[in-house]
C-alpha cells in the first residue's frame, strides 16, 4: 500500500501516512459513507411512507357524532298507529328530517348558546345520511315510536374535519357548506359534550357513499369484493400453478416446446399488470360477455397475473426436495407419477403454500387491471347476498375503492383513502406474516 | 348479463356430469373387484385406478366439449343473427355492434320475462313490434334506450331460437359423450386392463395442459391487442400514430392520436425514477454485500424489500397527496414558497411521479445487484487485496466491472418496471400530453392514457377507444424487449464464472 521506495527517507516513516495514503483512506471512508447514506435514505423513505399513511389515515377510524334526544312522534312516523312495518316504511327520510331539526333546536336551547342560525342552517351540521340512519333505526325497532330516544347522528364532513383539525376557521372562507356561526355552535356543542369523536366501526364494515356524504363511506363492501376475487384466484391459480410446475420440474423433456413454455412464464412475470387488464377487457368482457365490474372477471385477470409468481415459487420448492426421496419411492416400486404425488408434493407443500400466500398478497394490492374491467367509477353500495351474486354482481375491490376515493378530490375522502390503505396494509402484513411463519415452522434443510 | 341467464342450465349440466363421474368411479371399482373375485392382487392396478379411469373418461371429454361449445356458440349465433339486421335498421351514429347489443338485451329480457312469469312461452314467441316490448321489458328490469323496431325484434326472436336450440343440442351432445365415456370405461374394466397407466397418461396430459396455459396467455395477450390494433389502424392513419406530434382525443372524431408525446412522458418519468433508484439501490447493494456485518444485513435487507411489497396504489396516493404538495411548496407559490420560486403550479408533475417511482424501484435494483455482487468469486477480491488495493478500490476496479453486465441487466429490468407502472403515474403525473423538457410540468404516459381511454363508456368502433390497444401493444413490445435484453445480458454474464 505505502510506497516502499520512499521509506528510506526519514521524513516518511512507516508509522506516518503519506499524503497519497491519506487520500486513499479518505476515499475509502467516503465510499463507505455513500453506502450507509443510500441505505439510510431507503429506510428513511420507508419510515416517511409509513408515518404518512398512519398519520393521515388514522383519522378515518374516528368519526364525529352528535348525540341528540329525538322524539319519535307517532303522528309523523305511524299515522295509523298500528305499528305495521309496511306503513312505517312509507315514511321517507323527508319525514324524519323535522324530528331531527326539532331535537337539534331543543339541544341548542338547553345548552344556552346564543345562536341566530336558522333551523335549516343548524340541521346542515348533521350528515346528509343522518335521516336515513334514523329511519333504519326506527324500522329495526318500531316499538320505540312514540317515545324519546337518545340517538347518535353522523355529522357533516366539515364538522368532522373541524374536530380533526382538517377544517379551520381560516380555511372555510370560501366554503359554502359551512360558516363561522355554525362553527360557533359546534364549539358550544363540544363544550356541552354532545359532539364528540368516537371509534367508527362503519368505516370498516360499511359501504361506499356518494360524493356529498364522505362521512358515511366505508370499506366493507369492497372488502367482500376483494375476498371473492381472492377466492377465484386461489381456486384457479393454485391447482393450475402447481400442475404446471410439476410438469416442468418433474416430467418435461428437454426440448424446444419446454423452452418456449419456460421463456413464456418468465416473460409473463414481467409483463406490466395493465396489459393483463387489456387482456381481461378484450377476452372476458368483450368476447365472452362476462359481466362488467364482476369480481369473477377481476379474479380471472388476477389469476393470470399471479400464475407466474406461483409457478416460480412452486418450482423452487419442488427443486428443494432431494432426489433421494424420488429414488427411494421408485426403488420400492412406485411409478414416476406416484413418487411425485405421494412423496415429493407433500414434502414441497409448505413451500408451495408460502409462495401462494405471497402471490395472493400481490394480487390483493393490484389496482391497474381492475380499472380496465370497470371496478371503479360507481358506488358499491350493497353487500352481495350469496356466492353467485358475490361473483357476478358489480362490486369494487379494496385498492380500486381507494383509487376511487383519491379521485374525488375532497379532503374528507382523502382521509378515507389513507384509512383504506391502513386496512389494506393490515391484510398484506398479516398474509406475509403467515407466510413467514409457515416458512419458519415447516422449512426443512435436507 | 347475457351469460347470467345461461348459467343455471350449464351449472346443472356440470353437476350432473360430476355425479355421473362419481357413479362411474364407484361402479368401475366394484366391477374390477368383482371380476378379480375380491382379490386385488389379481388386478393389474390398484382398484382405485379403475375407478379414476372410469371417472376421467366420463367427465373430462364431456366437460372439454362443454367448454368449447360455450366458447363457440355465441360466435356462431351472433354471426347468424347479424346477417338478419338490414342496413336500414342501423341508424345514424350507431353501428352493427350497438344494434346487436340491443338485440341481445331484448332477447335476454324476453327470456327473463318468461322465467319470472311475466310472459308465457307462447306470448314471448308471438310478440310483434306493435306490442309495447319496451314497457314489458322495463317491468322485468331490462331498460332499453329506445323502442324496439320490427327488425330488432325479429332478430331477437331468431337469437332466442338459435340460443335455445344450441343449448338443447349442447346438453344432448355432452350427455351422450359422458354416458358413452362411462360405457367405454366399464367395458374396458377387466383385471388385465392397465388402468394405472391410463390414469397416469391422463394426469400427464392435464399437467401439460396447465403448463401450456402460459403460452395460451401470451397468445391471448398478443392476439387480443393485435386484432384491435389492426382495427385501429384501419380507422386511423399509422403515420399520425407513430410520427405525429399531438395527442388530442376528441370523441366526436377527427382526433390527433400520436404516441410520441406519451412516449416522451413515459421515458422522462422513467429516467427520473432510475436517477433516484439506481444510485441509492446500487450503493445499498454494495454496502450490504461488501461492508455490512450479518446483523445489519439481516435487518436492513428485508426492510428495504418491504418497499417492493407495498401496493402501487399506496405510492400513487403518496405522490398525489404528500410528495406533490411538498414539491409545490418547494418550487412554487412565489413568495409564500420555501425557495420563493414560482416554477410549479399543480401537484402532479414528471418530478412527482419520477421521485416516487424511484423509491418504489430501490429494492428492485438493490436485491438484484446484491445477488449479482455476491456471485462474484471471492478469489477476485482476494487477488486485489493482495496487490494492496483498499476495499473501495477493490469494489470499484474489480468487483463492479465483473458484475457490470448483471447490474446493467438489473437496471434494464427496473426500467421495464418503470415503463409499465400505472398507478403512480395515473395519480401523480397528470393528464396533459406534451413534449417539454421541464420536469415540474404535468405530463402523461402510455399507461395513463390506456386507463383513461378504456374506462367509462367505451365504444369499440371508435379510434379513440381502439387506440388504447395500439398503445398497449407498444407497451408490451417495449417491456418485452427490455426484459429479453436484460435476461440475455444476465445469462451471458453468468456463463463467465460457472
Amino acid at each position: 500500500m505505502t510506497d516502499m521506495s520512499n521509506s528510506t527517507t526519514p521524513q516518511n516513516s512507516l508509522l506516518r501516512q503519506d499524503a497519497r495514503t491519506i487520500r486513499r483512506n479518505r476515499a475509502e471512508t467516503r465510499f463507505k459513507a455513500y453506502g450507509v447514506a443510500a441505505i439510510s435514505v431507503g429506510l428513511l423513505m420507508l419510515v416517511i411512507l409509513l408515518v404518512t399513511i398512519i398519520g393521515r389515515g388514522a383519522g378515518a377510524f374516528q368519526q364525529t357524532f352528535l348525540t341528540l334526544d329525538v322524539q319519535l312522534l307517532e303522528a309523523k312516523l305511524d299515522k295509523k298507529g298500528n305499528r305495521d312495518l309496511e306503513d312505517i316504511k312509507k315514511v321517507s327520510t323527508f319525514g324524519y328530517a323535522p324530528l331531527m331539526a326539532a331535537a337539534l333546536e331543543k339541544k341548542v336551547a338547553q345548552s344556552d348558546v346564543e345562536s341566530d342560525l336558522k333551523p335549516k342552517e343548524m340541521a346542515a351540521l348533521l350528515s346528509k345520511d343522518a335521516a336515513a340512519q334514523l329511519r333504519d333505526f326506527v324500522l329495526a325497532n318500531p316499538d320505540l315510536i312514540g317515545t324519546s330516544v337518545e340517538f347518535r347522528f353522523l355529522t357533516n364532513s366539515r364538522v368532522d374535519g373541524y374536530m380533526k383539525g382538517r377544517v379551520t376557521r381560516a380555511s372555510i372562507a370560501n366554503d359554502k357548506s359551512i360558516n363561522a356561526e355554525q362553527l360557533d355552535l359546534v364549539d358550544a356543542l363540544i363544550k356541552d359534550g354532545a359532539l364528540e369523536k368516537r371509534f367508527n366501526l362503519a368505516f370498516i364494515t360499511g359501504a361506499d357513499a356518494s360524493d356529498a356524504r364522505p362521512e358515511a363511506a366505508g370499506m366493507g363492501v369492497s372488502m367482500i369484493g376483494s375476498l371473492f376475487m381472492m377466492l377465484v384466484v386461489l381456486a384457479l391459480a393454485l391447482p393450475i400453478g402447481v400442475a404446471a410446475s410439476i410438469y416442468l420440474e418433474e416430467f418435461a423433456p428437454k426440448n424446444w416446446i419446454t423452452d418456449i413454455i419456460e421463456v413464456n412464464i418468465s416473460n409473463l412475470a414481467a409483463v406490466p399488470s395493465i396489459v393483463f387488464g387489456i387482456l381481461g377487457l378484450a377476452v372476458f368482457i368483450n368476447y365472452m360477455h362476462l359481466p362488467n365490474s364482476a369480481p369473477l372477471v377481476g379474479g380471472l385477470v388476477l389469476t393470470l397475473m399471479t400464475l407466474p409468481t406461483i409457478i416460480i415459487s412452486t418450482r423452487a420448492s419442488l427443486k428443494s426436495v432431494p432426489p433421494s426421496i424420488r429414488d427411494a419411492a421408485l426403488g420400492v416400486g412406485a411409478s414416476k407419477m406416484q413418487s411425485v404425488f405421494h412423496h415429493v408434493l407433500p414434502l414441497a407443500a409448505p413451500g408451495i403454500l408460502t409462495g401462494t400466500i405471497i402471490g395472493l398478497a400481490q394480487a390483493l394490492g393490484e389496482t391497474a387491471p381492475l380499472l380496465l374491467i370497470g371496478m371503479v367509477g360507481f358506488i358499491a353500495s350493497n353487500a352481495p347476498d350469496g356466492i353467485a351474486s358475490g361473483l357476478m354482481d358489480p362490486n369494487s375491490a379494496m385498492p380500486a375503492q381507494i383509487y376511487e376515493w383519491a379521485k374525488r378530490a375532497d379532503p374528507a375522502f382523502y382521509e378515507r383513502a389513507w384509512g383504506g390503505i391502513i386496512i389494506l396494509l393490515v391484510f398484506l402484513i398479516t398474509m406475509n406474516a403467515i407466510a413467514v411463519m409457515l416458512r419458519r415452522r415447516f422449512e426443512r434443510r435436507w | 348479463m347475457s351469460n347470467l341467464l345461461n348459467v343455471a342450465p350449464t351449472t346443472l349440466l356440470v353437476l350432473v356430469i360430476l355425479l355421473l363421474a362419481v357413479f362411474a368411479f364407484v361402479s368401475a371399482r366394484s366391477r374390477a373387484m368383482s371380476l378379480a373375485g375380491g382379490d386385488a392382487r389379481k388386478l393389474h392396478s390398484l382398484p382405485n385406478y379403475y375407478g379414476y379411469n372410469a371417472a376421467m373418461l366420463t367427465a373430462i371429454p364431456a366437460l372439454f366439449v362443454l367448454a368449447i361449445w360455450l366458447l363457440i356458440q355465441p360466435m356462431l349465433v351472433q354471426n347468424a343473427v347479424i346477417e338478419m339486421i338490414p342496413q336500414a335498421a342501423i341508424s345514424e351514429g350507431s353501428s352493427v355492434n350497438l344494434v346487436m347489443s340491443d338485440v341481445r338485451r331484448v332477447a335476454d329480457g324476453l327470456d327473463g320475462a318468461v322465467q319470472t312469469g311475466a310472459l308465457t312461452v307462447d306470448a314471448a314467441k308471438n310478440l310483434t313490434a306493435a306490442d309495447d316490448v319496451r314497457s314489458i321489458l322495463a317491468g322485468t328490469g331490462v331498460a332499453l334506450g329506445s323502442d324496439v323496431g320490427a327488425d330488432v325484434l325479429a332478430a331477437a326472436q331468431r337469437y332466442r331460437g338459435l340460443q335455445s336450440t344450441g343449448q338443447w343440442l349442447m346438453i344432448a351432445v355432452v350427455m351422450v359423450i359422458a354416458i358413452g365415456g362411462l360405457a367405454v370405461a366399464l367395458m374396458a374394466t377387466t383385471p388385465t386392463f392397465r388402468a394405472r397407466n391410463m390414469v397416469e397418461r391422463f394426469v400427464l396430459a392435464l399437467l401439460i395442459l396447465a403448463a401450456s396455459l402460459a403460452i395460451l396467455t401470451t397468445v391471448g395477450i398478443v392476439f387480443s391487442m393485435l386484432f384491435e390494433s389492426i382495427n385501429f389502424f384501419k380507422l386511423h392513419p399509422w403515420q399520425d400514430f407513430f410520427l405525429g406530434s399531438k395527442w388530442a382525443p376528441n370523441f366526436r372524431g377527427d382526433s390527433d392520436l400520436s404516441i410520441l408525446p406519451l412516449l416522451w412522458g413515459t421515458i422522462y418519468i422513467s429516467i427520473i425514477a432510475l436517477l433516484v433508484a439506481v444510485p441509492i439501490g446500487l450503493f445499498a447493494a454494495i454496502y450490504l454485500s461488501e461492508y455490512a456485518n450479518s446483523k445489519v444485513r439481516a435487518f436492513a435487507k428485508p426492510l428495504l424489500e418491504i418497499l417492493a411489497g407495498i401496493p402501487t396504489i399506496v405510492y400513487g396516493l403518496f405522490a398525489l397527496l404528500t410528495v406533490g404538495p411538498f414539491l409545490v411548496r418547494l418550487f412554487g407559490r412565489g413568495e409564500d414558497g420555501i425557495l420563493g420560486l414560482d416554477w410549479m403550479t399543480g401537484a402532479t408533475s414528471v418530478l412527482t411521479a419520477g421521485l416516487v417511482m424511484g423509491i418504489m424501484l430501490i429494492p428492485f435494483v438493490s436485491s438484484l445487484s446484491d445477488d449479482i455482487i455476491n456471485a462474484v468469486p471471492q478469489s477476485l477480491r482476494d487477488g486485489s487485496f493482495g496487490l494492496g488495493a483498499t476495499h473501495s478500490e477493490t469494489i470499484r476496479q474489480v468487483v463492479l466491472p465483473a458484475a457490470l453486465p448483471g447490474i446493467v441487466g438489473a437496471i434494464l429490468l427496473a426500467a421495464s418496471r418503470a415503463i409499465g407502472e400505472t398507478m403512480i403515474v395515473v395519480l401523480g403525473a397528470g393528464a396533459i400530453a406534451r413534449i417539454s423538457p421541464n420536469p415540474l410540468e404535468a405530463m402523461t404516459t402510455i399507461t395513463t392514457r390506456i386507463v383513461s381511454q378504456l374506462t367509462g363508456d367505451t365504444d369499440f368502433a371508435s379510434p379513440e377507444t381502439l387506440v388504447a390497444f395500439a398503445l398497449g401493444l407498444t407497451l408490451f413490445v417495449l417491456t418485452l424487449g427490455l426484459n429479453v435484453l436484460a435476461l440475455y445480458i444476465v445469462r451471458k454474464y453468468r456463463e463467465q464464472y460457472e
